[in-house]
């Protein structure tokens, strides 16, 4: 459905976005994450058709954004970084505006204006200008504004930044059902955000795709070694040199702690080896406090791959 | 076409809403006014021809404050991507921003025509030298307007955009006025390319078409300008 090919964007010498690929399957929620000024919201805004490639193409659904811009728009609905809207205008008038840009027929503005109004939570401040109210509810504006002609594909520029936690589950919870029928395409850098919503995440760093797949597929991919917490009763005499003879254990910290004591464990490989652990606790007889496994984290990827020493050893 | 019509209408409704529309129209019937009666009472003249001479000083301050913001304030405030990004041409909006201008300056224009019923009470009217008049002021609205949107395109900031339409129109005011001091052949280049000298033509009750011509290029050149400067997208 969106298809990027080799799509670079300079702005004088720098380079914002470098020879970028990637495709977008219809009905696929797509997450851009980033660093600040990672070059996300230059792709976008050349995918909506606000700024012109300087190299490469995009096209979507077999229309290119600099031949059929104007088809392109139509299909789309875009909602920018930091929701700009009229001040001076109120909500109804605005999205009445909106419609009429988009020629919709009265009885389709009526219907739509009256669903995005339902769905985005605004009917309380449908006469209210757009000046007066809060950012959590201009970014509910902005996204029925974006919805309002029933777009295939929505492009949404960190639709939640600004917004309190209710509300950023308010929106996730939208965008998730946005995406069962609808290509969604979003910008963030919050990572607990991509886990709830994407099907599908591009990590960008420094103009550059960096990692590419589902949100699972990237914490497997980076999982590597495990780290195991293990509590028992006591001081833990003893306990150190039976874990050392188990296959593949290393301890990396022992800690007393009054009644109890913890063992910090790293283990290569991905096999789950809690049940032989709670099994040699009972053969020897301790007392289990504590057994957990941590889960390599999006954002351990995250860092991993956009920190400054990733760059200069990809560049190296 | 219709993107036009909708985006015009946005911005008479935004001149409208906030107080720029009421003012505009209140100063210039004030000051248009006062001009017209200063000539009617104290030299007993029955004649719109001063309010046709002042126009021009009128609009020079006038038309860069109505169209200020047209692209400056839609720049600074970002909605110029939503905006750009909605299924219209760059030049749809263009003309619908200037369309607007235009239409809130004829607003003013035509109701200055209680001044020439005044005038036809009171003695005979000059009727093709009053529709000059009407017709140079709308062509001069017309063509300040583009520039002051041009001027609008090229900042974030306002004032700024107030002061570069103020000086090119200022500037274009001007050149019929220096021809003493330069030669001859450049003399001439300046004079026509003078937008008081087109409007004093056109006062005149003459309408010809080398003043129309000359009206209808600053709005074009100034609007390709606009749509240039906008196709680059400038932050």
């Amino acid at each position: 459905m969106i298809n990027v090919d080799r799509l670079t964007k300079t702005f004088g010498l720098e380079r914002a976005v470098d020879d970028i690929s990637f495709e977008v399957e219809r009905g696929e929620v797509l997450g851009f994450l980033g660093p600040n000024g990672a070059g996300k919201s230059t792709t976008m805004r050349v995918l909506t058709c606000y700024l012109p490639p300087s190299a490469g193409s995009v096209s979507i659904n077999g229309l290119d954004v600099t031949t059929d811009s104007l088809a392109i728009r139509r299909l789309i609905g875009y909602l920018p970084e930091s929701t700009p809207l009229y001040p001076d205008m109120t909500v109804r008038d605005y999205l009445r505006f909106v419609a009429a840009i988009r020629e919709m027929s009265p009885g389709d503005e009526r219907t739509r204006i009256a669903y995005v109004v339902d769905v985005c939570g605004l009917t309380g401040v449908l006469s209210k200008r757009i000046e007066t109210l809060s950012k959590g509810y201009r970014q509910r504006v902005g996204l029925a504004q974006a919805m309002l002609h029933d777009p295939e594909i929505l492009i949404l520029d960190e639709p939640t930044s600004g917004l309190d936690p209710n509300q950023i589950v308010e929106i996730r919870d939208l965008v998730k059902s946005l995406g069962e029928e609808k290509t969604v395409i979003l910008s963030t850098h919050i990572l607990p955000e991509v886990e709830a919503s994407c099907d599908r995440v591009l990590i960008i760093n420094r103009g550059k795709i960096v990692a590419d797949g589902s949100p699972e597929s990237l914490q497997a991919r980076f999982q590597g070694d495990q780290r195991l917490l293990f509590g028992v009763e006591g001081d833990g005499a003893g306990v150190e040199d039976v874990l050392r003879s188990f296959a593949g254990l290393s301890v990396l910290d022992h800690s007393v702690d009054g009644e109890s004591s913890m063992f910090t464990l790293g283990l290569t490989g991905t096999n789950d080896v809690r049940p032989d652990l709670y099994r040699l606790a009972v053969e020897n007889g301790w007392v289990l406090t504590e057994l957990h496994r941590e889960e390599a984290r999006l954002e351990d990827v995250f860092r991993q791959l956009t920190s400054e020493k990733a760059y200069s050893r990809a560049k190296a | 076409m219709k993107g036009l019509f909708v985006v015009a209408r946005r911005e008479i409704r935004s001149y409208f809403d906030s107080p720029v529309g009421y003012v505009v129209l209140t100063l210039f019937l004030l000051l248009s006014g006062w001009f017209f009666s200063n000539s009617l009472f104290l030299q007993g003249v029955a004649s719109v021809r001063t309010l046709f001479d002042m126009t021009v000083v009128l609009f020079m301050f006038f038309v860069p404050a109505i169209t200020m913001g047209t692209f400056a304030e839609e720049r600074r405030a970002g909605t110029i991507e939503l905006l750009l990004t909605l299924p219209v041409r760059d030049w749809q909006v263009i003309a619908g921003k200037l369309l607007a201008a235009f239409g809130l300056l004829m607003t003013a224009i035509v109701l200055t025509l209680v001044y020439v019923a005044t005038v036809a009470n009171l003695g005979d009217i000059d009727g093709g030298a009053t529709f000059g008049g009407y017709l140079g002021m709308a062509l001069l609205g017309l063509a300040c307007a583009s520039i002051g949107i041009f001027a609008s395109s090229l900042t974030r900031n306002q004032i700024v955009a107030f002061i570069i339409a103020f000086v090119i129109i200022f500037v274009l005011f001007m050149l019929d006025k220096v021809t003493i001091f330069v030669p001859g052949s450049l003399a001439g280049v300046l004079q026509f390319l003078s937008l008081d000298f087109h409007y004093q033509n056109l006062l005149r009750g003459v309408v010809d078409t080398r003043d129309l011509i000359y009206f209808a290029s600053v709005v074009l050149l100034s609007s390709l300008l606009t749509a240039y400067h906008l196709s680059k997208r400038p932050e």
